[in-house]
């Protein structure tokens, strides 16, 4: 049976470090990197007799996450043990949220071909994060880090709604823009502040259970979680369509070979042995807290994006490439606050800056100029201080060294000639030189005027302002 | 004078009137404690020269009108499950041998760092305070001072044979199942498990979360009072200890019991209680008769699946707290291991003691998919149910007065091979912890071989005051202490 036969089923599980200042439960700092264990106390190390204390941060973020994705707030939640041993889990369970997460039932929205479509949210709950182990490049044994023990995340799990990698691609990009957007998680994948768990599954069109899932871990960005989507579901039809069966079980992605691999044994499948965390008081959420949040929960992409087509008139895909980065969004709403002009500020950021950044494999937050830099750009293009293609030299400028655009522009000497005196000068200069196109234009050629504008910006080096040099060469040629 | 024999009331007024000074007190428990160690075995850590150096230090800060706090300069003993900063706290255990922990707790941060109590040394306990006589610590047999061939009880068991053998003017205890009640009653000294939720956790190595309290074991209901004037209150690390105003509890204590309501549950004197002993609270009860109180007959019928319904919730959470001695950060690791689940196999079997595996493997089995809701969702519920029918009672009483122990202490070695048994010793006190409730033990008589009987008194949640000032009352008029003292009989010497 060919490939197109089957429907695939995906499931994410979205783990999101949570950007408070503190850990979970303790006064830690939650900043990432910092010599190993210097991050630490008696509470996140797990000394005997340590208690936590919930970071009330923590659930105002997740319940933040909770509003913004359409979730239903619990208002009578808890926190449950995880109980397993590893190294780099100090208590040797995990806080984390069994049968009561704080949210549940949500939603959020996608573009497809097809139009829009919601994802499902099955519940956000939160957690704390493990340590880390750093294994000995001498093979000599693993050191324990707990710097990142204790850091507050969300668990976002998905509804098994998606039916392609492309769908799982623009769910987690719209997760990930709007946990930016209400400013609860910096979402950097390759700092593991965004983790995805996929669960894929496949089955024959038309047939109405799931396929048996297997869960694949160690995706670190939106490429590789499709690229290990697309293997895993070539992998399954390939095992069916053989005659084979699929167990469930937990795989690991590796990006070298690109190819998934049995993590562990599913035998070993783990009893985690939940129950209700005795050292932390349940959470209660009254209304008015949660309305409270309600109210002051920020502009979240959809409604900006809605605004920018309302009120700066962009185009639809303007609009959409903005808003899914609110890095780049605010970028765009600082530069339009000093030129004013919002269709040339999108411009310029979905094409040239967006080309840029491709090419130099950059996010938006890297961009290394600040947006009043844009809008000075824009603006000498507008005061015709510069030509537009002078400007994309500037730009590449600006992201090679970044300095004020005037300053570029006075250091290369690229000031436009906008000066009437010395434009009719050069344009009398290249009609002498020229006398056989000039005789073109004259017998009714108008492709000779591009030549004599093209001469004359070579004559400037690009400096002389197109348009007055088009006005003066038709004047002159009467 | 004999120093060591005196409560920390008379020594405070000593102290006050001047007849008495910070360092003579210390030297005198230091004697003590030389001398009677040795039969009493309850130390883990003895801190004998730090104290007689602190003593001096204070008493130099109290010439020079320094602010110390109430008792500073009085010496205390603290159970080896409490957090010391710099000081071992072993829980008894191979596992914590050589553990020195970075903090102090709250409580012990209370007493030694802003009351300048002067530390004696951490005392003998039951393993991970798992246990009802004390044996199953990994370093020493505690003895009854009462006699020597006897347990103390336990877990706190060190605690209260130190204070009933004047090594300590008055001691910590933790209470997860009847842990300061049990050995208080069986060494004649007084020990309360305040209300769960007003003395902070924080530091105390934990056995079962959801019942483990800090107390005092102390030689008379005043001094009880005191020490709990100092530890009970609010802290931001614990944050199921409760909000509520601090208090001074000595004022509760009026002697006079006139008009008292109090319920005498009939089920706590079934089978299985020593005759001796209800003989004994049957006394008391006349007692209170004859001071005024109503006492009346009651009924608390879901008692009986109080104890089931402990030991599955508390191995349950102490399966689940021990799990961080593991071998990797801290306490006991195996020399003998080639992977890392030998560490955990290895480190964990040779670390923990019989008892403390017994209720390790218990608790996960309970915990285990398939067996939850059979067993710890079960016992949740019967939790609520014991919880309501105390409710109840203390809604008709004031205080509900049973025995703490249904026997006298017993023979070292007695009970150790039979679990069962010994799990049934805590049988008159865990109800209490089940319900998070306040219980007071008072010594309130002997048996024919001179061993002391206990009563329990049970409050009302965050009620310590009606029973501290009915058991304030009945000792005053009772005069157990007059009448009956430790001989340290039995002794190989």
């Amino acid at each position: 049976m060919p490939r197109e036969d089957y429907e695939t089923v995906i499931g994410l599980e979205v783990h999101a470090e949570l950007s408070t200042k503190t850990k979970i439960f303790c006064s830690c700092p939650t900043d990432f990197g910092g010599e190993p264990n210097t991050h630490c106390c008696p509470v996140c190390m797990a000394m005997p007799g340590a208690l936590p204390v919930l970071n009330e941060k923590v659930v105002e973020y997740a319940v933040k996450a909770g509003l913004a994705t359409n979730c239903t707030i619990s208002r009578d939640s808890k926190n449950d043990r995880k109980n397993y041993f590893y190294p780099d889990l100090p208590k040797s369970y995990q806080i984390s949220q069994y049968d009561k997460p704080l949210c549940e039932k949500g939603y959020v929205e996608i573009e497809t071909e097809e139009g829009k479509k919601k994802i499902g949210i099955t519940r956000i709950h939160i957690e704390e994060d493990a340590g880390k182990l750093n294994h000995d490049d001498y093979g000599r044994g693993s050191l324990v880090d707990l710097n990142r023990a204790g850091v507050p995340l969300i668990e976002i799990v998905s509804e098994p709604d998606m039916r392609s990698a492309q769908d799982a691609d623009k769910y987690l990009k719209k997760l990930k823009s709007i946990l930016e957007y209400i400013e609860v998680s910096d979402c950097k994948m390759q700092e593991g502040s965004l983790r995805a768990d996929v669960n894929v599954s496949i089955r024959k069109k038309g047939q109405k259970e799931f396929g048996t899932r297997t869960e694949m871990k160690n995706m670190n960005s939106f490429k590789s979680i499709t690229r290990a989507i697309e293997y895993e579901i070539g992998r399954q039809i390939e095992v069916v369509e053989n005659g084979g069966k699929i167990y469930q079980e937990t795989l690991r992605w590796d990006e070298v070979s690109g190819k998934t691999f049995p993590m562990r044994n599913k035998e070993d499948s783990q009893d985690y042995r939940y129950f209700p965390e005795p050292d932390l008081v349940p959470i209660r959420l009254s209304e008015e807290y949660i309305e409270n949040i309600r109210k002051n929960l920020p502009e979240l992409p959809e409604n900006r994006k809605q605004r920018y087509l309302e009120e700066y008139h962009l185009t639809e895909k303007g609009a959409n490439i903005l808003t899914a980065s609110k890095y780049l969004s605010d970028f765009f709403e600082e530069a339009i606050k000093i030129c004013n002009n919002p269709k040339a500020v999108c411009n310029w950021l979905m094409s040239d800056v967006a080309r840029i950044l491709n090419e130099k494999e950059m996010e938006p937050d890297e961009i290394p100029f600040k947006p009043e830099e844009l809008a000075e750009l824009i603006e000498l293009i507008e005061k015709g201080t510069i030509s537009s293609k002078i400007a994309k030299d500037v730009l590449d400028k600006m992201f090679e060294n970044p300095e004020k655009p005037s300053k570029i522009i006075k250091d290369n000497g690229w000031v436009q000639i906008s000066d009437e005196g010395a434009i009719k000068a050069i344009v009398q200069k290249i009609i002498d030189a020229n006398p056989q196109s000039v005789q073109d234009f004259k017998s009714g050629k108008e492709k000779a005027l591009g030549f004599l504008v093209g001469q004359a910006m070579k004559e400037t080096k690009g400096k002389a302002n197109p348009q007055m040099l088009n006005k003066m060469f038709k004047d002159a040629l009467k | 004078m004999n120093i060591t024999e005196l409560t920390v009331h008379e020594l405070k007024e000593k102290l006050d009137k001047k007849e008495l000074t910070i360092t003579e007190i210390t030297k005198a428990y230091v004697d003590r404690i030389n001398e009677k160690e040795k039969d009493v075995q309850s130390f883990v850590t003895t801190l004998t020269d730090e104290a007689i150096e602190k003593s001096k230090k204070i008493e130099e800060k109290l010439k020079n009108n320094e602010n110390l706090g109430k008792y500073a300069g009085i010496p205390i003993g603290i159970k080896d499950n409490m957090c010391t900063k710099g000081i071992k706290t072993t829980c008894s255990s191979r596992m914590l041998e050589n553990f020195i922990s970075p903090y102090d707790g709250t409580v012990v941060n209370r007493v030694i760092n802003e009351e300048n109590m002067i530390d004696l040394g951490k005392l003998n306990m039951d393993e991970f305070a798992m246990g009802s006589s004390t044996e199953t610590s990994y370093f020493k047999k505690t003895k009854n001072p009462w006699d020597l061939r006897k347990v103390p009880g336990g877990s706190s068991g060190g605690s209260a044979a130190a204070v009933a053998a004047n090594m300590v003017p008055w001691a910590l205890g933790s209470d997860t199942g009847g842990s300061i009640r049990q050995p208080a009653s069986l060494c004649g000294v007084v020990g309360l498990k305040p209300t769960y939720g007003l003395v902070s956790r924080y530091g105390l190595v934990a056995f079962a979360s959801s019942l483990d309290q800090i107390g005092p074991i102390t030689k008379d209901v005043r001094d009880a009072a005191m020490l709990l004037s100092i530890i009970a209150g609010h802290d931001e690390k614990d944050t199921t200890s409760a909000n509520i105003p601090k208090k001074d509890y000595t004022k509760a204590l009026k002697n006079d019991v006139n008009g008292l309501k109090i319920g005498v549950p009939k089920e706590f004197f079934g089978e299985g209680i020593n005759e001796e002993v209800k003989e004994s609270i049957n006394k008391a009860i006349e007692k209170y008769k004859e001071l005024g109180a109503i006492v009346e007959e009651t009924s608390l019928d879901v008692a009986e699946y109080a104890l089931a319904t402990y030991y599955i919730i508390a191995c349950a959470e102490a399966s689940s707290n021990l799990g961080r001695f593991d071998g990797i950060r801290y306490g006991y690791r195996t020399k003998n291991f080639t992977d890392l689940q030998e560490i955990y196999e290895n480190s964990r079997s040779e670390g923990f003691g019989a008892e403390v595996k017994r209720r390790i493997i218990l608790g996960t089995y309970v915990l285990s998919s398939g067996y939850y809701d059979a067993y710890y969702k079960k016992a949740q519920q019967v939790r609520t149910l014991v919880k309501n029918e105390f409710a109840k009672n203390l809604s008709k009483y004031d205080v509900l007065l049973t025995p703490t122990s249904p026997t006298t202490a017993f023979k070292l070695g007695e009970k150790s091979n039979n679990p069962l048994e010994m799990y049934l010793a805590d049988i008159c006190t865990v109800s209490v912890n089940i319900a998070g409730l306040p219980g007071l033990s008072i010594p309130c008589g002997v048996d024919k071989s001179g061993m002391p009987i206990g009563m329990q008194l049970i409050g009302k949640a965050f009620d310590e005051e009606t029973i501290l000032n009915a058991g304030y009352t009945f000792e005053q008029a009772y005069k157990f202490r007059e009448k009956y003292k430790p001989d340290f009989k039995g002794g190989n010497n």
